[in-house]
């Protein structure tokens, strides 16, 4: 039902079902209606236009009634289509199942064979079937059907394969069923509803392909006409009696039409991707829709986040992914961002240079200052000339987030040249420049590598090389070692640290690693279900938890060598932000939670740069 | 590379051997006797036993195979008896008109089809998006034999823009300006399929890459948008939409056989539907395997471009 509903909400899927549905209605009433004999032929009144009297489209080269011939055109031609493809799918969904189920030498042989006749044009191998069997309505019928098993053939078998490893299937042998039993009781079912996307999606190219046989003459013979064939008779008085071949064209043109039209129709439908928008194309920048006021300039720091809200808006769903989020750094200050995933914490780091998806990414309040400026105010390419070269990002995964097909060097130079108006042997210099400083050995080498050519850190250090070359004065982390293994891990965080130093780099690092800030951050922000739960300086935070989550996550870091303490995962999943709990969000899954923390707003108090959102706290800051 | 393409030509090698026992068998299928399909039911049976002989139709169905095979491997497709000249020269010829014609379908197909799927999902939603979005579903879903009549009826009979058909004009002509004349029409109602199929891919191709992560980073790198969209984006969507276009070749060189018989172009596939009519076994045979040859030599230059466009690919 919802399949239907899904179906008829994508008006164009409708509209291809209303026209379908008013042929096949035409078609199977065309022999009660009041019409001449499609045959009867009338040379007295050859090439009558249309509308004429008792010919409502006219009358073709023998004064045959177009509309009779029409429609019992549109007859043969859809059954035609419609039995070609039943046979290929029956067919070809017999040699997939076949092949897919019993595999091994079997499977190889058929596919080779399948591959084999893929190898043709199609038209080919049905040219030389009719070739062979001579022409023929029965005979184009047989090669386009032939020409379409493959197509069932090797769907069938990707499905049958993967079904066949599966335990129902075990177990349906183990109970002795035989191979015959096993194959129409258990798979079949399962692959019947891929065998008839499979036709609905070749129906209309199987109608179009017999009918184009018909047109060459090599279909449907005199005097029975299918669309193919009155097209291609009509051919010779084309130019004197165009409505003869406009007409059939016009039917097979609608009758294809409507039919890709539902197929569309019902492959959106079944596609649970487009269902939830996944597959909308990201903006250049996160789209900026601020209800309440922008909230004041103030002075800390070189970027200053101030109540940012970010919020995806998906369906009548609203997730609050960032709610009232704000931090600040200093140059020379690294910022540590914590909390599990999905607390906010990248989208937070994402929304500074608009880089949160959108849709269905909204920011929807605050404001982000780089040395006083606005930056959800600025335009696309005053942002853009930001990006990179006053703050610049560091991903977590460099496999994909760097592109796969261009040479590293030459991804450094573009990042370089995206800023600089410097010649490409310059740039190229620079890039080697920065190799070297993220210690990455044989760099002029490097230069020709292909991402999937290094090893995890090496590629992380392009990363950061990447990050890094344009000087900027704020680099924002998102959680860059989480992928790398923990040697490769440590030297990264030297290295990052070293840079911090050597340049005065304001960083905000965002991990869910306590361990991780307690080596390289100041400071620290815990965030929880897109708010900041608890920060103060690092020594202070990890010395003295005030919020009971903070406490519980430290409890997660292993101690290498003392062991007395015990090692505590937190109970529970986090809320989902698109219905967060009143009061602390935290509430649910803490063991000191009392009932004035399931209501009402609980602020951020404490001390700057102290400060925790819990009526309880376990440390007054 | 070198190595790469040797290692491809040398696994055409069965495929190729596989299309010609397909083919030798689908004709061998025939119905009765072939000699009297030639001839016709008043031949003579001295008649019909001389051209037997003369086919080879009297050894077994094997070594018959194998003589065949030999013959055309060493350059000798028999002779024509509709047309009485050897088979291959007849393909050679037709198919150099075809290839013009289908070439220039397919380049049409690959520019038109990438950049309006591009546009499309660059602008997805947006105006030019819906645009091209219903032009290609009209252009799918016309069938190419009723466009390119319907291209005739106004560029060459209204509008009086074009020629009707053919591939040259009779008298004068015969130059590069007359070709390309001849060409428009016919190499365009071929393309439009092809090229709405393309682009359809394109665009679906482009909106999956534009999700991922490397595209954030070259945002966050700033690069322009235009780059991020026509270089990063399209780049890595060119390595789904490169398949494609190898199919794609396949049904434009399929729909060549139609469009060649609307507008009447000196073609391999109105030689083929021409000799299935008149029952030319030898020429409809030696037409298929050659064709069908081409294509997977095509193929093969289609895995080769796509290697050398994405590394990750072991050559």
């Amino acid at each position: 039902m919802t399949f239907l509903r899904l179906l008829f909400r994508n008006r164009l899927a409708g509209l291809g079902a209303v026209i379908l549905g008013i042929i096949i209605i035409l078609v199977t009433i065309t022999p009660l209606l009041p019409l001449p004999d499609p045959n009867a032929t009338a040379t007295a009144n050859r090439f009558l236009r249309p509308f004429s009297e008792g010919h409502l489209l006219g009358t073709d080269h023998l004064g045959r009634d177009i509309l009779a011939r029409l429609l019992y055109g549109t007859r043969i031609s859809l059954a035609i289509g419609l039995v070609s493809a039943f046979f290929a799918a029956l067919f070809g969904s017999a040699i997939g199942i076949i092949a897919g189920y019993f595999g091994g030498r079997i499977d190889n042989v058929i596919m080779r064979l399948i591959d084999m006749l893929m190898a043709f044009p199609y038209i080919l191998l049905a040219l030389a079937i009719v070739a062979a069997l001579g022409p023929g309505l029965m005979n184009a019928l047989i090669a386009v059907a032939a020409v379409n098993v493959p197509f069932f053939a090797r769907n069938i078998r990707g499905i049958t394969v993967s079904l066949a490893g599966r335990e129902f299937i075990d177990a349906a042998r183990l109970a002795g069923l035989g191979h015959t039993r096993i194959i129409l009781s258990e798979l079949l079912p399962n692959v019947l509803p891929v065998i008839v996307i499979g036709i609905s999606t070749t129906v209309g190219w199987m109608i179009l392909e017999t009918a184009g046989l018909s047109f060459l003459g090599l279909g449907s013979q005199p005097p029975n006409a299918d669309l193919g064939s009155m097209l291609g008779e009509a051919r010779a008085a084309l130019i004197t009696a165009p409505h003869t071949s406009i007409i059939p064209g016009i039917m097979i043109f609608l009758i294809v039409m409507s039919i890709n039209l539902l197929g569309d129709g019902v492959r959106d439908a079944l596609d649970p991707r487009l269902k939830s928008g996944a597959l909308t194309r990201p903006r250049a920048t996160t789209r900026v829709d601020r209800k309440g006021p922008v909230p004041q300039a103030d002075q800390k720091g070189l970027l200053n986040i101030q109540s940012l809200e970010t919020q995806f808006h998906v369906g009548p769903r609203i997730y609050r992914a960032v709610n009232e989020v704000s931090l600040h750094v200093s140059a020379g200050e690294c910022l540590g961002i914590i909390g599990e995933s999905g607390s906010g914490k990248s989208v937070t780091a994402l929304s500074v240079m608009g880089l949160v998806a959108s849709p269905p990414g909204v920011i929807t309040g605050g404001a982000v200052r780089y040395d006083g400026e606005d930056l959800l105010d600025a335009s696309y390419e005053r942002l853009r000339q930001k990006r990179g070269n006053n703050v610049a990002y560091i991903f977590q995964d460099p496999l994909a987030t760097l592109h796969p097909l261009y040479k590293i060097g030459d991804q450094l130079v573009e990042a370089i040249q995206s800023h600089n108006n410097t010649s490409t042997k310059e740039a190229r210099t620079k890039a080697l420049e920065l190799l070297k400083s993220v210690r990455i050995p044989n760099a002029p080498e490097r230069l020709d590598n292909y991402p999937h050519e290094m090893s995890g850190g090496m590629r992380q250090r392009v990363g950061i090389a990447m990050a890094l070359a344009n000087d900027p004065e704020v680099i924002i982390a998102d959680e860059p070692t989480t992928a790398l293994d923990v040697t490769v891990q440590a030297q990264i965080l030297t290295l990052l640290d070293d840079l911090r130093r050597e340049r005065g780099l304001a960083i905000i690092f965002i991990t869910h690693d306590f361990g991780v800030v307690a080596q390289l951050c100041d400071r620290v922000a815990v965030m929880y279900a897109g708010r900041i739960v608890e920060e103060g300086q690092t020594k202070a935070v990890l010395d003295a938890p005030a919020h009971p989550y903070t406490k519980r996550l430290i409890a997660c870091v292993p101690e290498l060598g003392g062991g007395r303490r015990e090692l505590a995962a937190i109970p529970g999943l986090p809320p989902v932000v698109d219905r967060l709990p009143e009061g602390c969000a935290f509430a649910a899954r803490c063991d000191k939670a009392q009932d004035a923390c399931h209501r009402g707003y609980i602020p951020l108090n404490g001390h700057a740069p102290r400060a925790v959102r819990c009526l309880f706290p376990e440390e007054v800051v | 590379m070198g190595s790469y393409i040797l290692k491809r030509l040398i696994s055409a090698v069965p495929v190729l051997f596989g299309i010609t026992v397909i083919v030798f068998l689908i004709m061998s299928m025939i119905p009765g006797d072939p000699a009297t399909a030639i001839l016709g039911s008043y031949a003579t049976p001295e008649n019909v036993e001389k051209l037997n002989r003369d086919l080879g139709l009297d050894k077994p169905l094997v070594q018959r195979y194998f003589i065949w095979l030999e013959n055309m491997l060493t350059g000798d497709f028999g002779r024509s008896f509709s047309l009485n000249r050897p088979v291959l020269d007849e393909i050679l010829e037709r198919f150099s008109a075809t290839l013009v014609l289908a070439g220039t379908s397919f380049v049409l197909c690959a520019i038109l089809g990438i950049l309006a799927g591009a546009i499309s999902a660059a602008r997805q939603y947006g105006l030019a998006d819906k645009l091209i979005t219903l032009v290609v579903l009209i252009g799918i879903s016309i069938p190419s034999f009723f466009l390119g009549m319907m291209m005739i009826l106004i560029f060459a009979v209204k509008l009086k823009w074009l020629p009707v058909s053919g591939m040259y004009a009779i008298y004068g002509g015969g130059d590069l300006p007359d070709l390309i004349n001849h060409l428009i029409m016919p190499a365009s109602a071929l393309a439009a399929v092809a090229t709405g199929v393309v682009a359809r891919m394109s665009r679906s191709a482009m909106l999956e890459v534009l999700r991922q992560d490397y595209i954030r980073t070259a945002r966050a790198k700033g690069v322009r948008e235009r780059r991020v969209l026509m270089g990063h984006a399209l780049r890595a969507a060119m390595v789904s939409i490169i398949p494609v276009l190898g199919i794609q070749a396949g049904f434009v060189l399929s729909g060549a056989v139609y469009i060649e018989m609307v507008f009447q172009w000196p073609g391999v596939g109105r030689m083929l539907v021409d000799a299935i009519l008149k029952r030319d076994l030898l020429l409809v045979q030696g037409g298929v395997v050659f064709v069908a040859a081409c294509y997977v030599l095509f193929n093969i230059a289609v895995d080769v471009a796509q290697s050398l466009l994405d590394p990750r690919i072991k050559t």
